[in-house]
């Protein structure tokens, strides 16, 4: 039985690190490569030793798959590719090519320049690795190689977020990534056509969440930056240079421009400036609103957001800052906290989670007083909110993502087990598919049960669909035709054709078959009784009545001898072709029952 | 070659009498195919007379049985079914002949093209029952055809013309008084999904002619919401949304379950499900249904807003619950914590149920839709709901507030309506009205709009709401001065829907002290004067208010009760007298009285016409005053006393005129009256195009008495135009004109005429044969006479008469600062008016420029920039271009609104059929056709501007 075998090296049961081996029809295929937060030594990466111990990738895997530029989704991609070794091609939309290197330059710069490591990619191999990338498109059928093909998506959560569909002849899967079934200021939503694939590998970050609304958490954001703004006091919102940060820079920007506000904006330099260029560049994987309205302006083109300098921040008077990293544990928002902590005119807005051990964290917490370098003590007066703009898809958006693709399987990964087994249970009592969710390195086989095409030459689809009623979607029809399995291919011809074909003679299967009678008269008599019974019950067909003294019922024929020892008996002999096989035996059954008494 | 075949074909046509002929002559040159299809498409261009299509039809039928090729069969198909179109041609005759070409036909888009000509020739043909059993039979012979083309066509058929009444199937006797029903749900499965699509809309048009369908359609149609296909599940959540209109209250089981609902619940909560559909066609078409199911039970209802949050397998509160909690707990606006949000209590991993809950946040889902026509369907759905159910409407609030911070400025109006829509059953809560406050300041001057008007029909429950509606208000009020009179409008509401909450703001908001004596308030403060119309509308119903006011405030109310009477209502005041209560217009028993007087001195003016004529124009003039005085203090009685003073004025000045000694004399030596006569012919002709086309509701009667006016001013005009002119070259032509007119007044109130003894128009009629045959001189005389001595008419009043009034809010016409610009440039003046009682604003209103220089200026401004905010009302947000040559000195230009009306346009010769074209070219005099012009119906308003010359 033909089989799917799926082997997450990462994301299995966990979140980070997501790539997960997918063997289809005999194709390998690598979803995601990336790396995981959490760590700083071998386990950042995944195991790709689990793929061969000793050769090339190239020779083992089909594709790589990219979903989105997030690192713990292509963190690991140049170190997989330059430093394993892979040739092969790497497939990503365009919006993740375009921004992923400055991604995989950053951490490498953090890692090696920061921390000191050494035997780290380098800015050359994320450059060669990038060169093997193939760029594709949204909805484009990209044919990797005759038999392997892929599909993207759009899948909301970042700039350039994909689902791939990979399929080869009947047998599919869908790997979402990370997906967002809700729109957001800048992002439209998740969506996918019915395409009933055998598997639906799904990421379940969110597996135990029903979200509220979005609208209040915007409305309730705005609300504390304007009355800060209004009161004169400064606000700081902490982020990570992309994906939500952009979200928040539409909502003020919009919100600026609709309220008719004044205050500056400064959005801090570097990374983000460049990444907001191809924000612009990528128009139209962004929302409705934002692609309806670009021919006027571009939404990405920010009126009231400026450049943030550096002294800026001891200007008097009001002004909000979006400034990074995201979790004030170092570089400039840390700067700019620490010279507004002591004013409670201001505020800091955490958009996001943050991890233990960080300022983000212990300000969070509710900590007022903070130990800093140097034993200096700082006194946070300021006002601290939480905020949370999270792009995954919660429980809902994932049933809701189930329902619309209808899959055959699903497959859990990026998710905690716990969450994971909760969600498991749902799919299958509410979907009744399989729901499968595999830890790291452990495989999970699913039968599927592809449907294997046949030709059928239009002839004889013609002459078999005439024949009886209209076709009926929801009862299978029987056909007669011989099927022809030659170079991989199967056929469905009719069957003097599939003769001529085959340089094969036809044979007639004739069957005969003797009938004794009672009926003490003569033959002819017997035949003609025996003629006027059958025309009586067989009115749709053509019954006759040869000078020959025998009786044809359309190809079949009778004849009636007398018995050789008895004359009382007479035996009808029932002739009739392969072909006419159920009318030939439901003819003897008849007679077998003997005919009526005589009229005459 | 091709053309010059076409060249040919052109002259043949024009010299053959007959239509068919020439076709049938140019079909059987044709040569190919291609050629026979070229002239049927040129063909097919020209109109065909009723007389002819018959002939027509038979030729083309003719060659339809000779032609081999697919194409041009199908287009002679095609023809036939438009030929069938043509108005006052009856398709019965050619009906055999159609359904005989379906016999042999082959092909399969031929077809479906001769189908598709028979259901237009059986829709001309409704009436005829036998023809639609014989119609249907045949489609339902094709139903098996294998083409999806011919069955959707079928289908359609069917469901055009399909038995709606059972009796009719039997009286018809024929076998296909079969089910139609049981025929079309049969293609419910069909392979197709656009044949599908079609059953499914057939069976809706059979619903839409009447038939009652069976509710066991109800279960195939929910299969068919799950269809791969977009419109057939767009069809599908329609035929359901039929269904549970017609058996709502029947029982449905629920599956896998043995329990029982209603049918419209369940088929709620399946077009619920529809609003997370994958297509945004489906959610659209869900979200609006959703809006007309109102008998579906509250409790589904009020499931749609819940989405039964949780987080990591815990019950959470929404934001909404957790505002509501801390405001009940009296703590208001607390700074956020961490963990704030934490989820409560456990819940039970078996009960919840992720997708099969239906109902569940169906309009969370919608109103967050990544599509805004979704979300703007799911806010009018909500508002439609909302406004049959106040429990819902109260829990809806919270979504709606939420909306008006929507990125599409669309949808955030429409939530605003909305709310406007339904704010009769809901309270604001405080904390929600901060939300919708904050809103002021948008700067779509629309939003603030919707939103004051909002405002002026919330009901607020604390008097701290009051103050922070106030304050937000007047902080909207220096951010947009232009807002000024929207404001003042909404706090007049506000105070006198919440008297008891505005008494103790009182001395807070007028800053008084029990002790000292504070400075007067400067009187031209708009934000003072907002304070003011709050406080005087609140005290209105509220009279112990008037005891914390100041001197100053007493003195203010006064002015204001003088300069704002629309916003400052007369109140009771200690130790003053009433200023203007009698006529109040709030006290009802006293519009009797008025209305009263008003027909009373109508009565005496009618009753008066033999008085010497000196008594008359006094009684007139008398009339005329009081009538004026009485449209001022009655507003709503303005728009009939307005109407019947023109009339009467124009009355007294055509008797004045007629009293002019000229007419005694030789004409030379009166050239002053003479001046003065066809003066007041000049002005009585205004006065009639303002009457006719200023006031709205004026019903034909009137009509006829505006243009008997009128003619009579036209009948002066040619007797002092006699009287001053020496020979009589240009009379004759005046003469024949003016007959012309009188001709015409006739055909267009014929039936008006009987009503009319004894005025000038009929006395005219009498004479008119000797009019006609008379020369110039005497038809003077004989009108000289006649105007003297008709009598005057009666003009009936209708029931509602209003004035078309305007007024330009900006420019306000008080800037000292002249609008300076560079000559030969131009300069954009925002122009902001609001219309009363103008019908069709679009297409009459446009705004005149006058230059000092007499040069004047018409504007036509876009059909887009009016807005319509109410029944009766519009109101015009424009920009006027300004430009001119340099000044030497900045100058003050004429702003005004022009009414342009064009008596075709008129509401009499609306009233008689409108004549053929052929016809009205000779039968209508010229003068009727184009008398087009303007009416200054809005003060002007002065700009100062300064265009400089431009530097070199």
């Amino acid at each position: 039985m033909p089989e799917i075998k799926v082997t997450p090296l990462g994301a299995g049961q966990d979140v980070g690190r997501s790539c997960i081996l997918v063997s289809i029809a005999g194709k390998n295929v690598m979803l995601d490569c990336g790396m995981h937060m959490g760590y700083n030594d071998d386990r950042r990466f995944p195991d790709f030793s689990y793929i061969t111990q000793n050769g090339r990738l190239t020779d083992f895997l089909d594709c790589v798959i990219i979903s989105h530029f997030h690192l713990d989704h292509c963190g690991a991609l140049p170190y997989f590719s330059e430093m394993v070794g892979y040739d092969g091609p790497i497939y990503m939309t365009h919006p993740t090519k375009a921004i992923c290197p400055i991604l995989l330059e950053d951490y490498r710069k953090i890692t090696v320049d920061k921390k000191g490591e050494t035997n780290f990619f380098t800015s050359q191999m994320i450059k060669d690795c990038m060169k093997k990338v193939v760029a594709v498109h949204l909805h484009q059928t990209v044919q990797v190689d005759e038999e392997l093909e892929i599909k993207a998506y759009y899948a909301g959560h970042v700039l350039g977020a994909a689902m791939f569909q990979i399929k080869v002849g009947c047998e599919s899967v869908v790997y979402t990534g990370d997906y967002n079934m809700t729109p957001d200021r800048h992002l439209g939503a998740a969506w996918i056509d019915k395409c009933r694939p055998d598997l639906l590998i799904s990421e379940s970050t969110y597996a135990t969440t029903i979200r509220d609304s979005k609208r209040c958490r915007e409305r309730d954001f705005l609300k504390k930056v304007h009355e800060t703004v209004e009161r004169g006091g400064k606000v700081l919102i902490p982020v990570f240079a992309l994906g939500r940060a952009q979200e928040l820079c539409i909502l003020l920007e919009t919100f600026w421009e609709r309220m008719n506000l004044k205050a500056p904006i400064y959005f801090s330099t570097g990374l983000t400036e460049k990444a907001n260029h191809y924000y612009k560049l990528f128009i139209t994987w962004t929302n409705q609103k934002i692609r309806k309205t670009f021919v006027q302006r571009n939404m990405f083109e920010f009126k009231h957001i400026k450049a943030f300098d550096r002294a800026f921040a001891d200007n008097p008077g009001p002004m909000v800052v979006f400034a990074t990293p995201g979790m004030l544990h170092a570089g400039q928002s840390l700067q700019i906290f620490r010279k507004w902590a002591g004013n409670e005119k201001n505020m800091v807005i955490m958009p996001g989670y943050c991890v233990q051990g960080t300022v983000g964290h212990k300000i969070l917490s509710g900590q007022r007083k903070l130990e800093m370098e140097g034993r200096q003590i700082l006194e946070v007066k300021m006002q601290v909110e939480y905020m949370s703009f999270s792009a995954h898809a919660d429980a809902k958006g994932i049933m809701q993502l189930i329902r619309q693709a209808e899959p055959r399987n699903v497959l859990l990964v990026h998710g905690e087990a716990k969450k994971m087994e909760f969600l498991k249970q749902k799919i299958e009592q509410e979907f009744h598919v399989n729901c499968y969710m595999p830890a790291n390195g452990e495989t999970t086989t699913i039968f599927t049960n592809p449907s294997i095409p046949v030709d059928i030459s239009l002839g004889l689809l013609k002459r078999e669909t005439a024949i009886g009623l209209l076709p009926d979607v929801k009862k299978p029809k029987l056909m007669h035709g011989t099927l022809i399995m030659k170079d991989n291919s199967f056929r469905l011809v009719s069957p003097e054709q599939a003769l001529k074909e085959l340089g094969l003679a036809e044979h007639q299967l004739r069957f005969t078959c003797r009938v004794h009678i009672q009926d003490p008269r003569k033959e002819h008599e017997t035949v003609l009784r025996v003629y006027n019974h059958l025309k009586g019950v067989l009115k749709d067909y053509s019954v006759q009545h040869l000078p020959d003294g025998s009786i044809t019922v359309e190809s079949i024929l009778i004849q009636a001898t007398a018995h050789s020892e008895d004359q009382g008996t007479k035996v009808l002999l029932v002739s009739w072709t392969y072909q006419d096989e159920e009318l030939g035996s439901y003819l003897t059954s008849l007679l077998k029952k003997g005919l009526p008494p005589s009229t005459s | 070659q091709q053309q010059h075949e076409d060249l040919s074909a052109k002259k043949l046509r024009l010299t053959k009498p007959s239509k068919s002929a020439a076709l049938h002559v140019d079909l059987c040159k044709a040569t190919s195919p291609a050629d026979a299809l070229q002239y049927l498409l040129q063909f097919a261009r020209k109109p065909v007379e009723v007389e002819s299509v018959e002939g027509v039809v038979r030729i083309l039928l003719e060659h339809y049985y000779k032609e081999n090729d697919a194409s041009v069969r199908l287009k002679i198909a095609s023809l036939l079914g438009l030929l069938s179109k043509t108005a006052g041609f009856s398709p019965d005759c050619i009906m055999d002949d159609a359904i005989n070409t379906l016999q042999n036909e082959k092909s399969h888009q031929v077809l479906a093209q001769l189908l598709d000509t028979l259901l237009v020739i059986g829709t001309k043909l409704t009436e005829n029952p036998s023809v639609r059993m014989r119609l249907v039979e045949v489609a339902c012979k094709h139903l098996t055809d294998s083409s999806h083309g011919v069955r959707n066509k079928c289908l359609q058929l069917i469901g055009c013309l399909g038995p709606v009444e059972k009796g009719v199937a039997k009286e018809v006797e024929s076998q296909a008084a079969k089910d139609v029903q049981k025929i079309i749900g049969d293609h419910f499965n069909d392979q197709d999904p656009r044949v599908r699509t079609a059953a499914i809309k057939a069976m809706l048009q059979l619903h839409e002619r009447g038939l009652k369908l069976q509710q066991a359609i109800y279960s195939q149609a929910c299969k068919l919401l799950a269809d791969d296909y977009e419109q057939v599940r767009s069809a599908a959540v329609q035929l359901i949304w039929v269904l549970s209109q017609l058996y709502p209250e029947s029982i449905v089981p629920i599956p896998s379950s043995n329990e029982e609902i209603r049918l419209v619940d369940d088929a709620f909560g399946k077009i619920c499900h529809m609003v997370s559909d994958g297509s945004w066609v489906v959610r659209v078409q869900a979200a609006k249904l959703l809006g007309s199911m109102q008998q579906v039970s509250s409790h589904f209802l009020e499931q749609t807003l819940d989405k039964k949050l949780m987080s990591d397998l815990r019950r959470k509160r929404t934001a909404h619950e957790r505002a509501k909690e801390l405001y009940s707990s009296g703590e208001f606006s607390s700074g956020r914590k961490w963990g704030d949000d934490a989820p409560k209590e456990e819940i039970d991993t078996g009960a919840v149920n992720l997708i099969e809950s239906g109902a569940c946040g169906a309009f969370v889902h919608g109103l967050e839709d990544e599509m805004y026509e979704v979300r703007i369907a799911a806010v009018e759905a909500l508002c439609m709901l909302a406004q049959s159910s106040p429990s819902f409407a109260e829990k809806c609030l919270d979504f709606l507030v939420d909306m008006f911070n929507d990125e599409i400025e669309e949808v955030r109006l429409q939530s605003i309506h909305t709310m406007r829509k339904i704010s009769n059953n809901i309270t604001l809560r405080e904390d929600q009205l901060d939300t919708v406050l904050a809103v002021l300041e948008d700067s779509s001057r629309d939003i603030r709009e919707a939103l004051h008007e909002l405002l002026c029909c919330t009901n607020v429950s604390t008097k701290e709401g009051i103050h922070l509606a106030l304050v937000e208000l007047l902080k909207n009020l220096t951010k947009y001065p232009t807002d000024r009179e929207s404001i003042w409008k909404c706090l007049k509401f506000l105070g006198s829907r919440h008297p008891t909450l505005v008494l103790p703001l009182v001395p807070e908001l007028l800053s008084t002290h029990p002790f000292f004596d504070t400075p007067e308030p400067d009187m031209d403060d708009p934000a003072y004067i907002a304070v003011l119309v709050l406080i005087f509308n609140a005290a209105k119903s509220c009279p112990t208010m008037p005891a914390l006011f100041s001197d100053h405030t007493f003195r203010h109310y006064a002015y204001l009760r003088d300069s704002l009477s629309h916003l400052v209502p007369p109140l009771r005041l200690p130790g003053r007298k009433l200023l203007s209560s009698p006529v109040s217009p709030s006290i009802t028993p006293h519009e009797d009285p008025s209305q009263q007087f008003l027909h009373q001195s109508l009565e005496r003016v009618y009753n008066l016409q033999h008085l010497d004529p000196q008594g008359v124009q006094e009684l007139l003039e008398f009339t005329i005053r009081d009538l004026q005085r009485l449209g001022e203090l009655q507003s709503e009685l303005a728009g009939m006393a307005d109407f019947t003073a023109t009339y009467l004025q124009c009355q007294l000045l055509l008797i004045k005129a007629l009293q002019e000694k000229l007419w005694n004399v030789a004409a030379p030596l009166y050239l002053k009256q003479n001046a003065l006569a066809s003066a007041a012919a000049k002005q009585i002709l205004e006065e009639t195009y303002k009457m006719e086309f200023m006031y709205s509701g004026v019903e034909s009667r009137q009509v006829v008495i505006i243009h008997h006016m009128r003619l009579q001013a036209k009948a002066l005009q040619l007797i002092v135009t006699a009287r001053t002119t020496r020979g009589v070259e240009p009379l004759f032509g005046m003469c024949e004109k003016f007959l012309q007119e009188v001709d015409a007044f006739q055909r267009c109130f014929i039936s008006e005429l009987p009503h009319m003894q004894g005025s000038f128009v009929d006395k005219l009629l009498d004479l008119m044969p000797r009019l006609v045959t008379s020369k110039p001189s005497e038809v003077v005389k004989i009108l000289q006479t006649t105007l003297r001595q008709s009598t005057f008419l009666h003009l009936p009043l209708p029931e509602q008469l209003h004035r078309a009034t305007a007024n330009i809010i900006e420019p306000t016409g008080e800037s000292d600062n002249p609008l300076r610009f560079t000559s030969g440039l131009v300069v954009a003046l925002d122009v902001d008016a609001t219309l009363e009682h103008v019908q069709d604003p679009q297409g009459t209103v446009k705004v005149q420029v006058l230059y000092p220089d007499g040069q004047a200026q018409i504007i036509h401004p876009k059909p887009a920039d009016f807005r319509n905010p109410g029944p009766g009302r519009h109101r015009l947000i424009t920009q006027v271009y300004l430009s001119h040559t340099a000044w030497t000195e900045p100058c003050q230009i004429e702003v005004r609104l022009l009414l342009a009306y064009n008596s075709n346009r008129s509401k009499a010769s609306a009233k008689i059929p409108k004549p053929t074209w052929s016809e009205s070219l000779e039968a209508l005099p010229q003068s009727e056709n184009g008398i087009e012009g303007t009416i200054p119906f809005s003060k002007p308003v002065k700009v100062y501007i300064m265009p400089k010359p431009a530097r070199r």
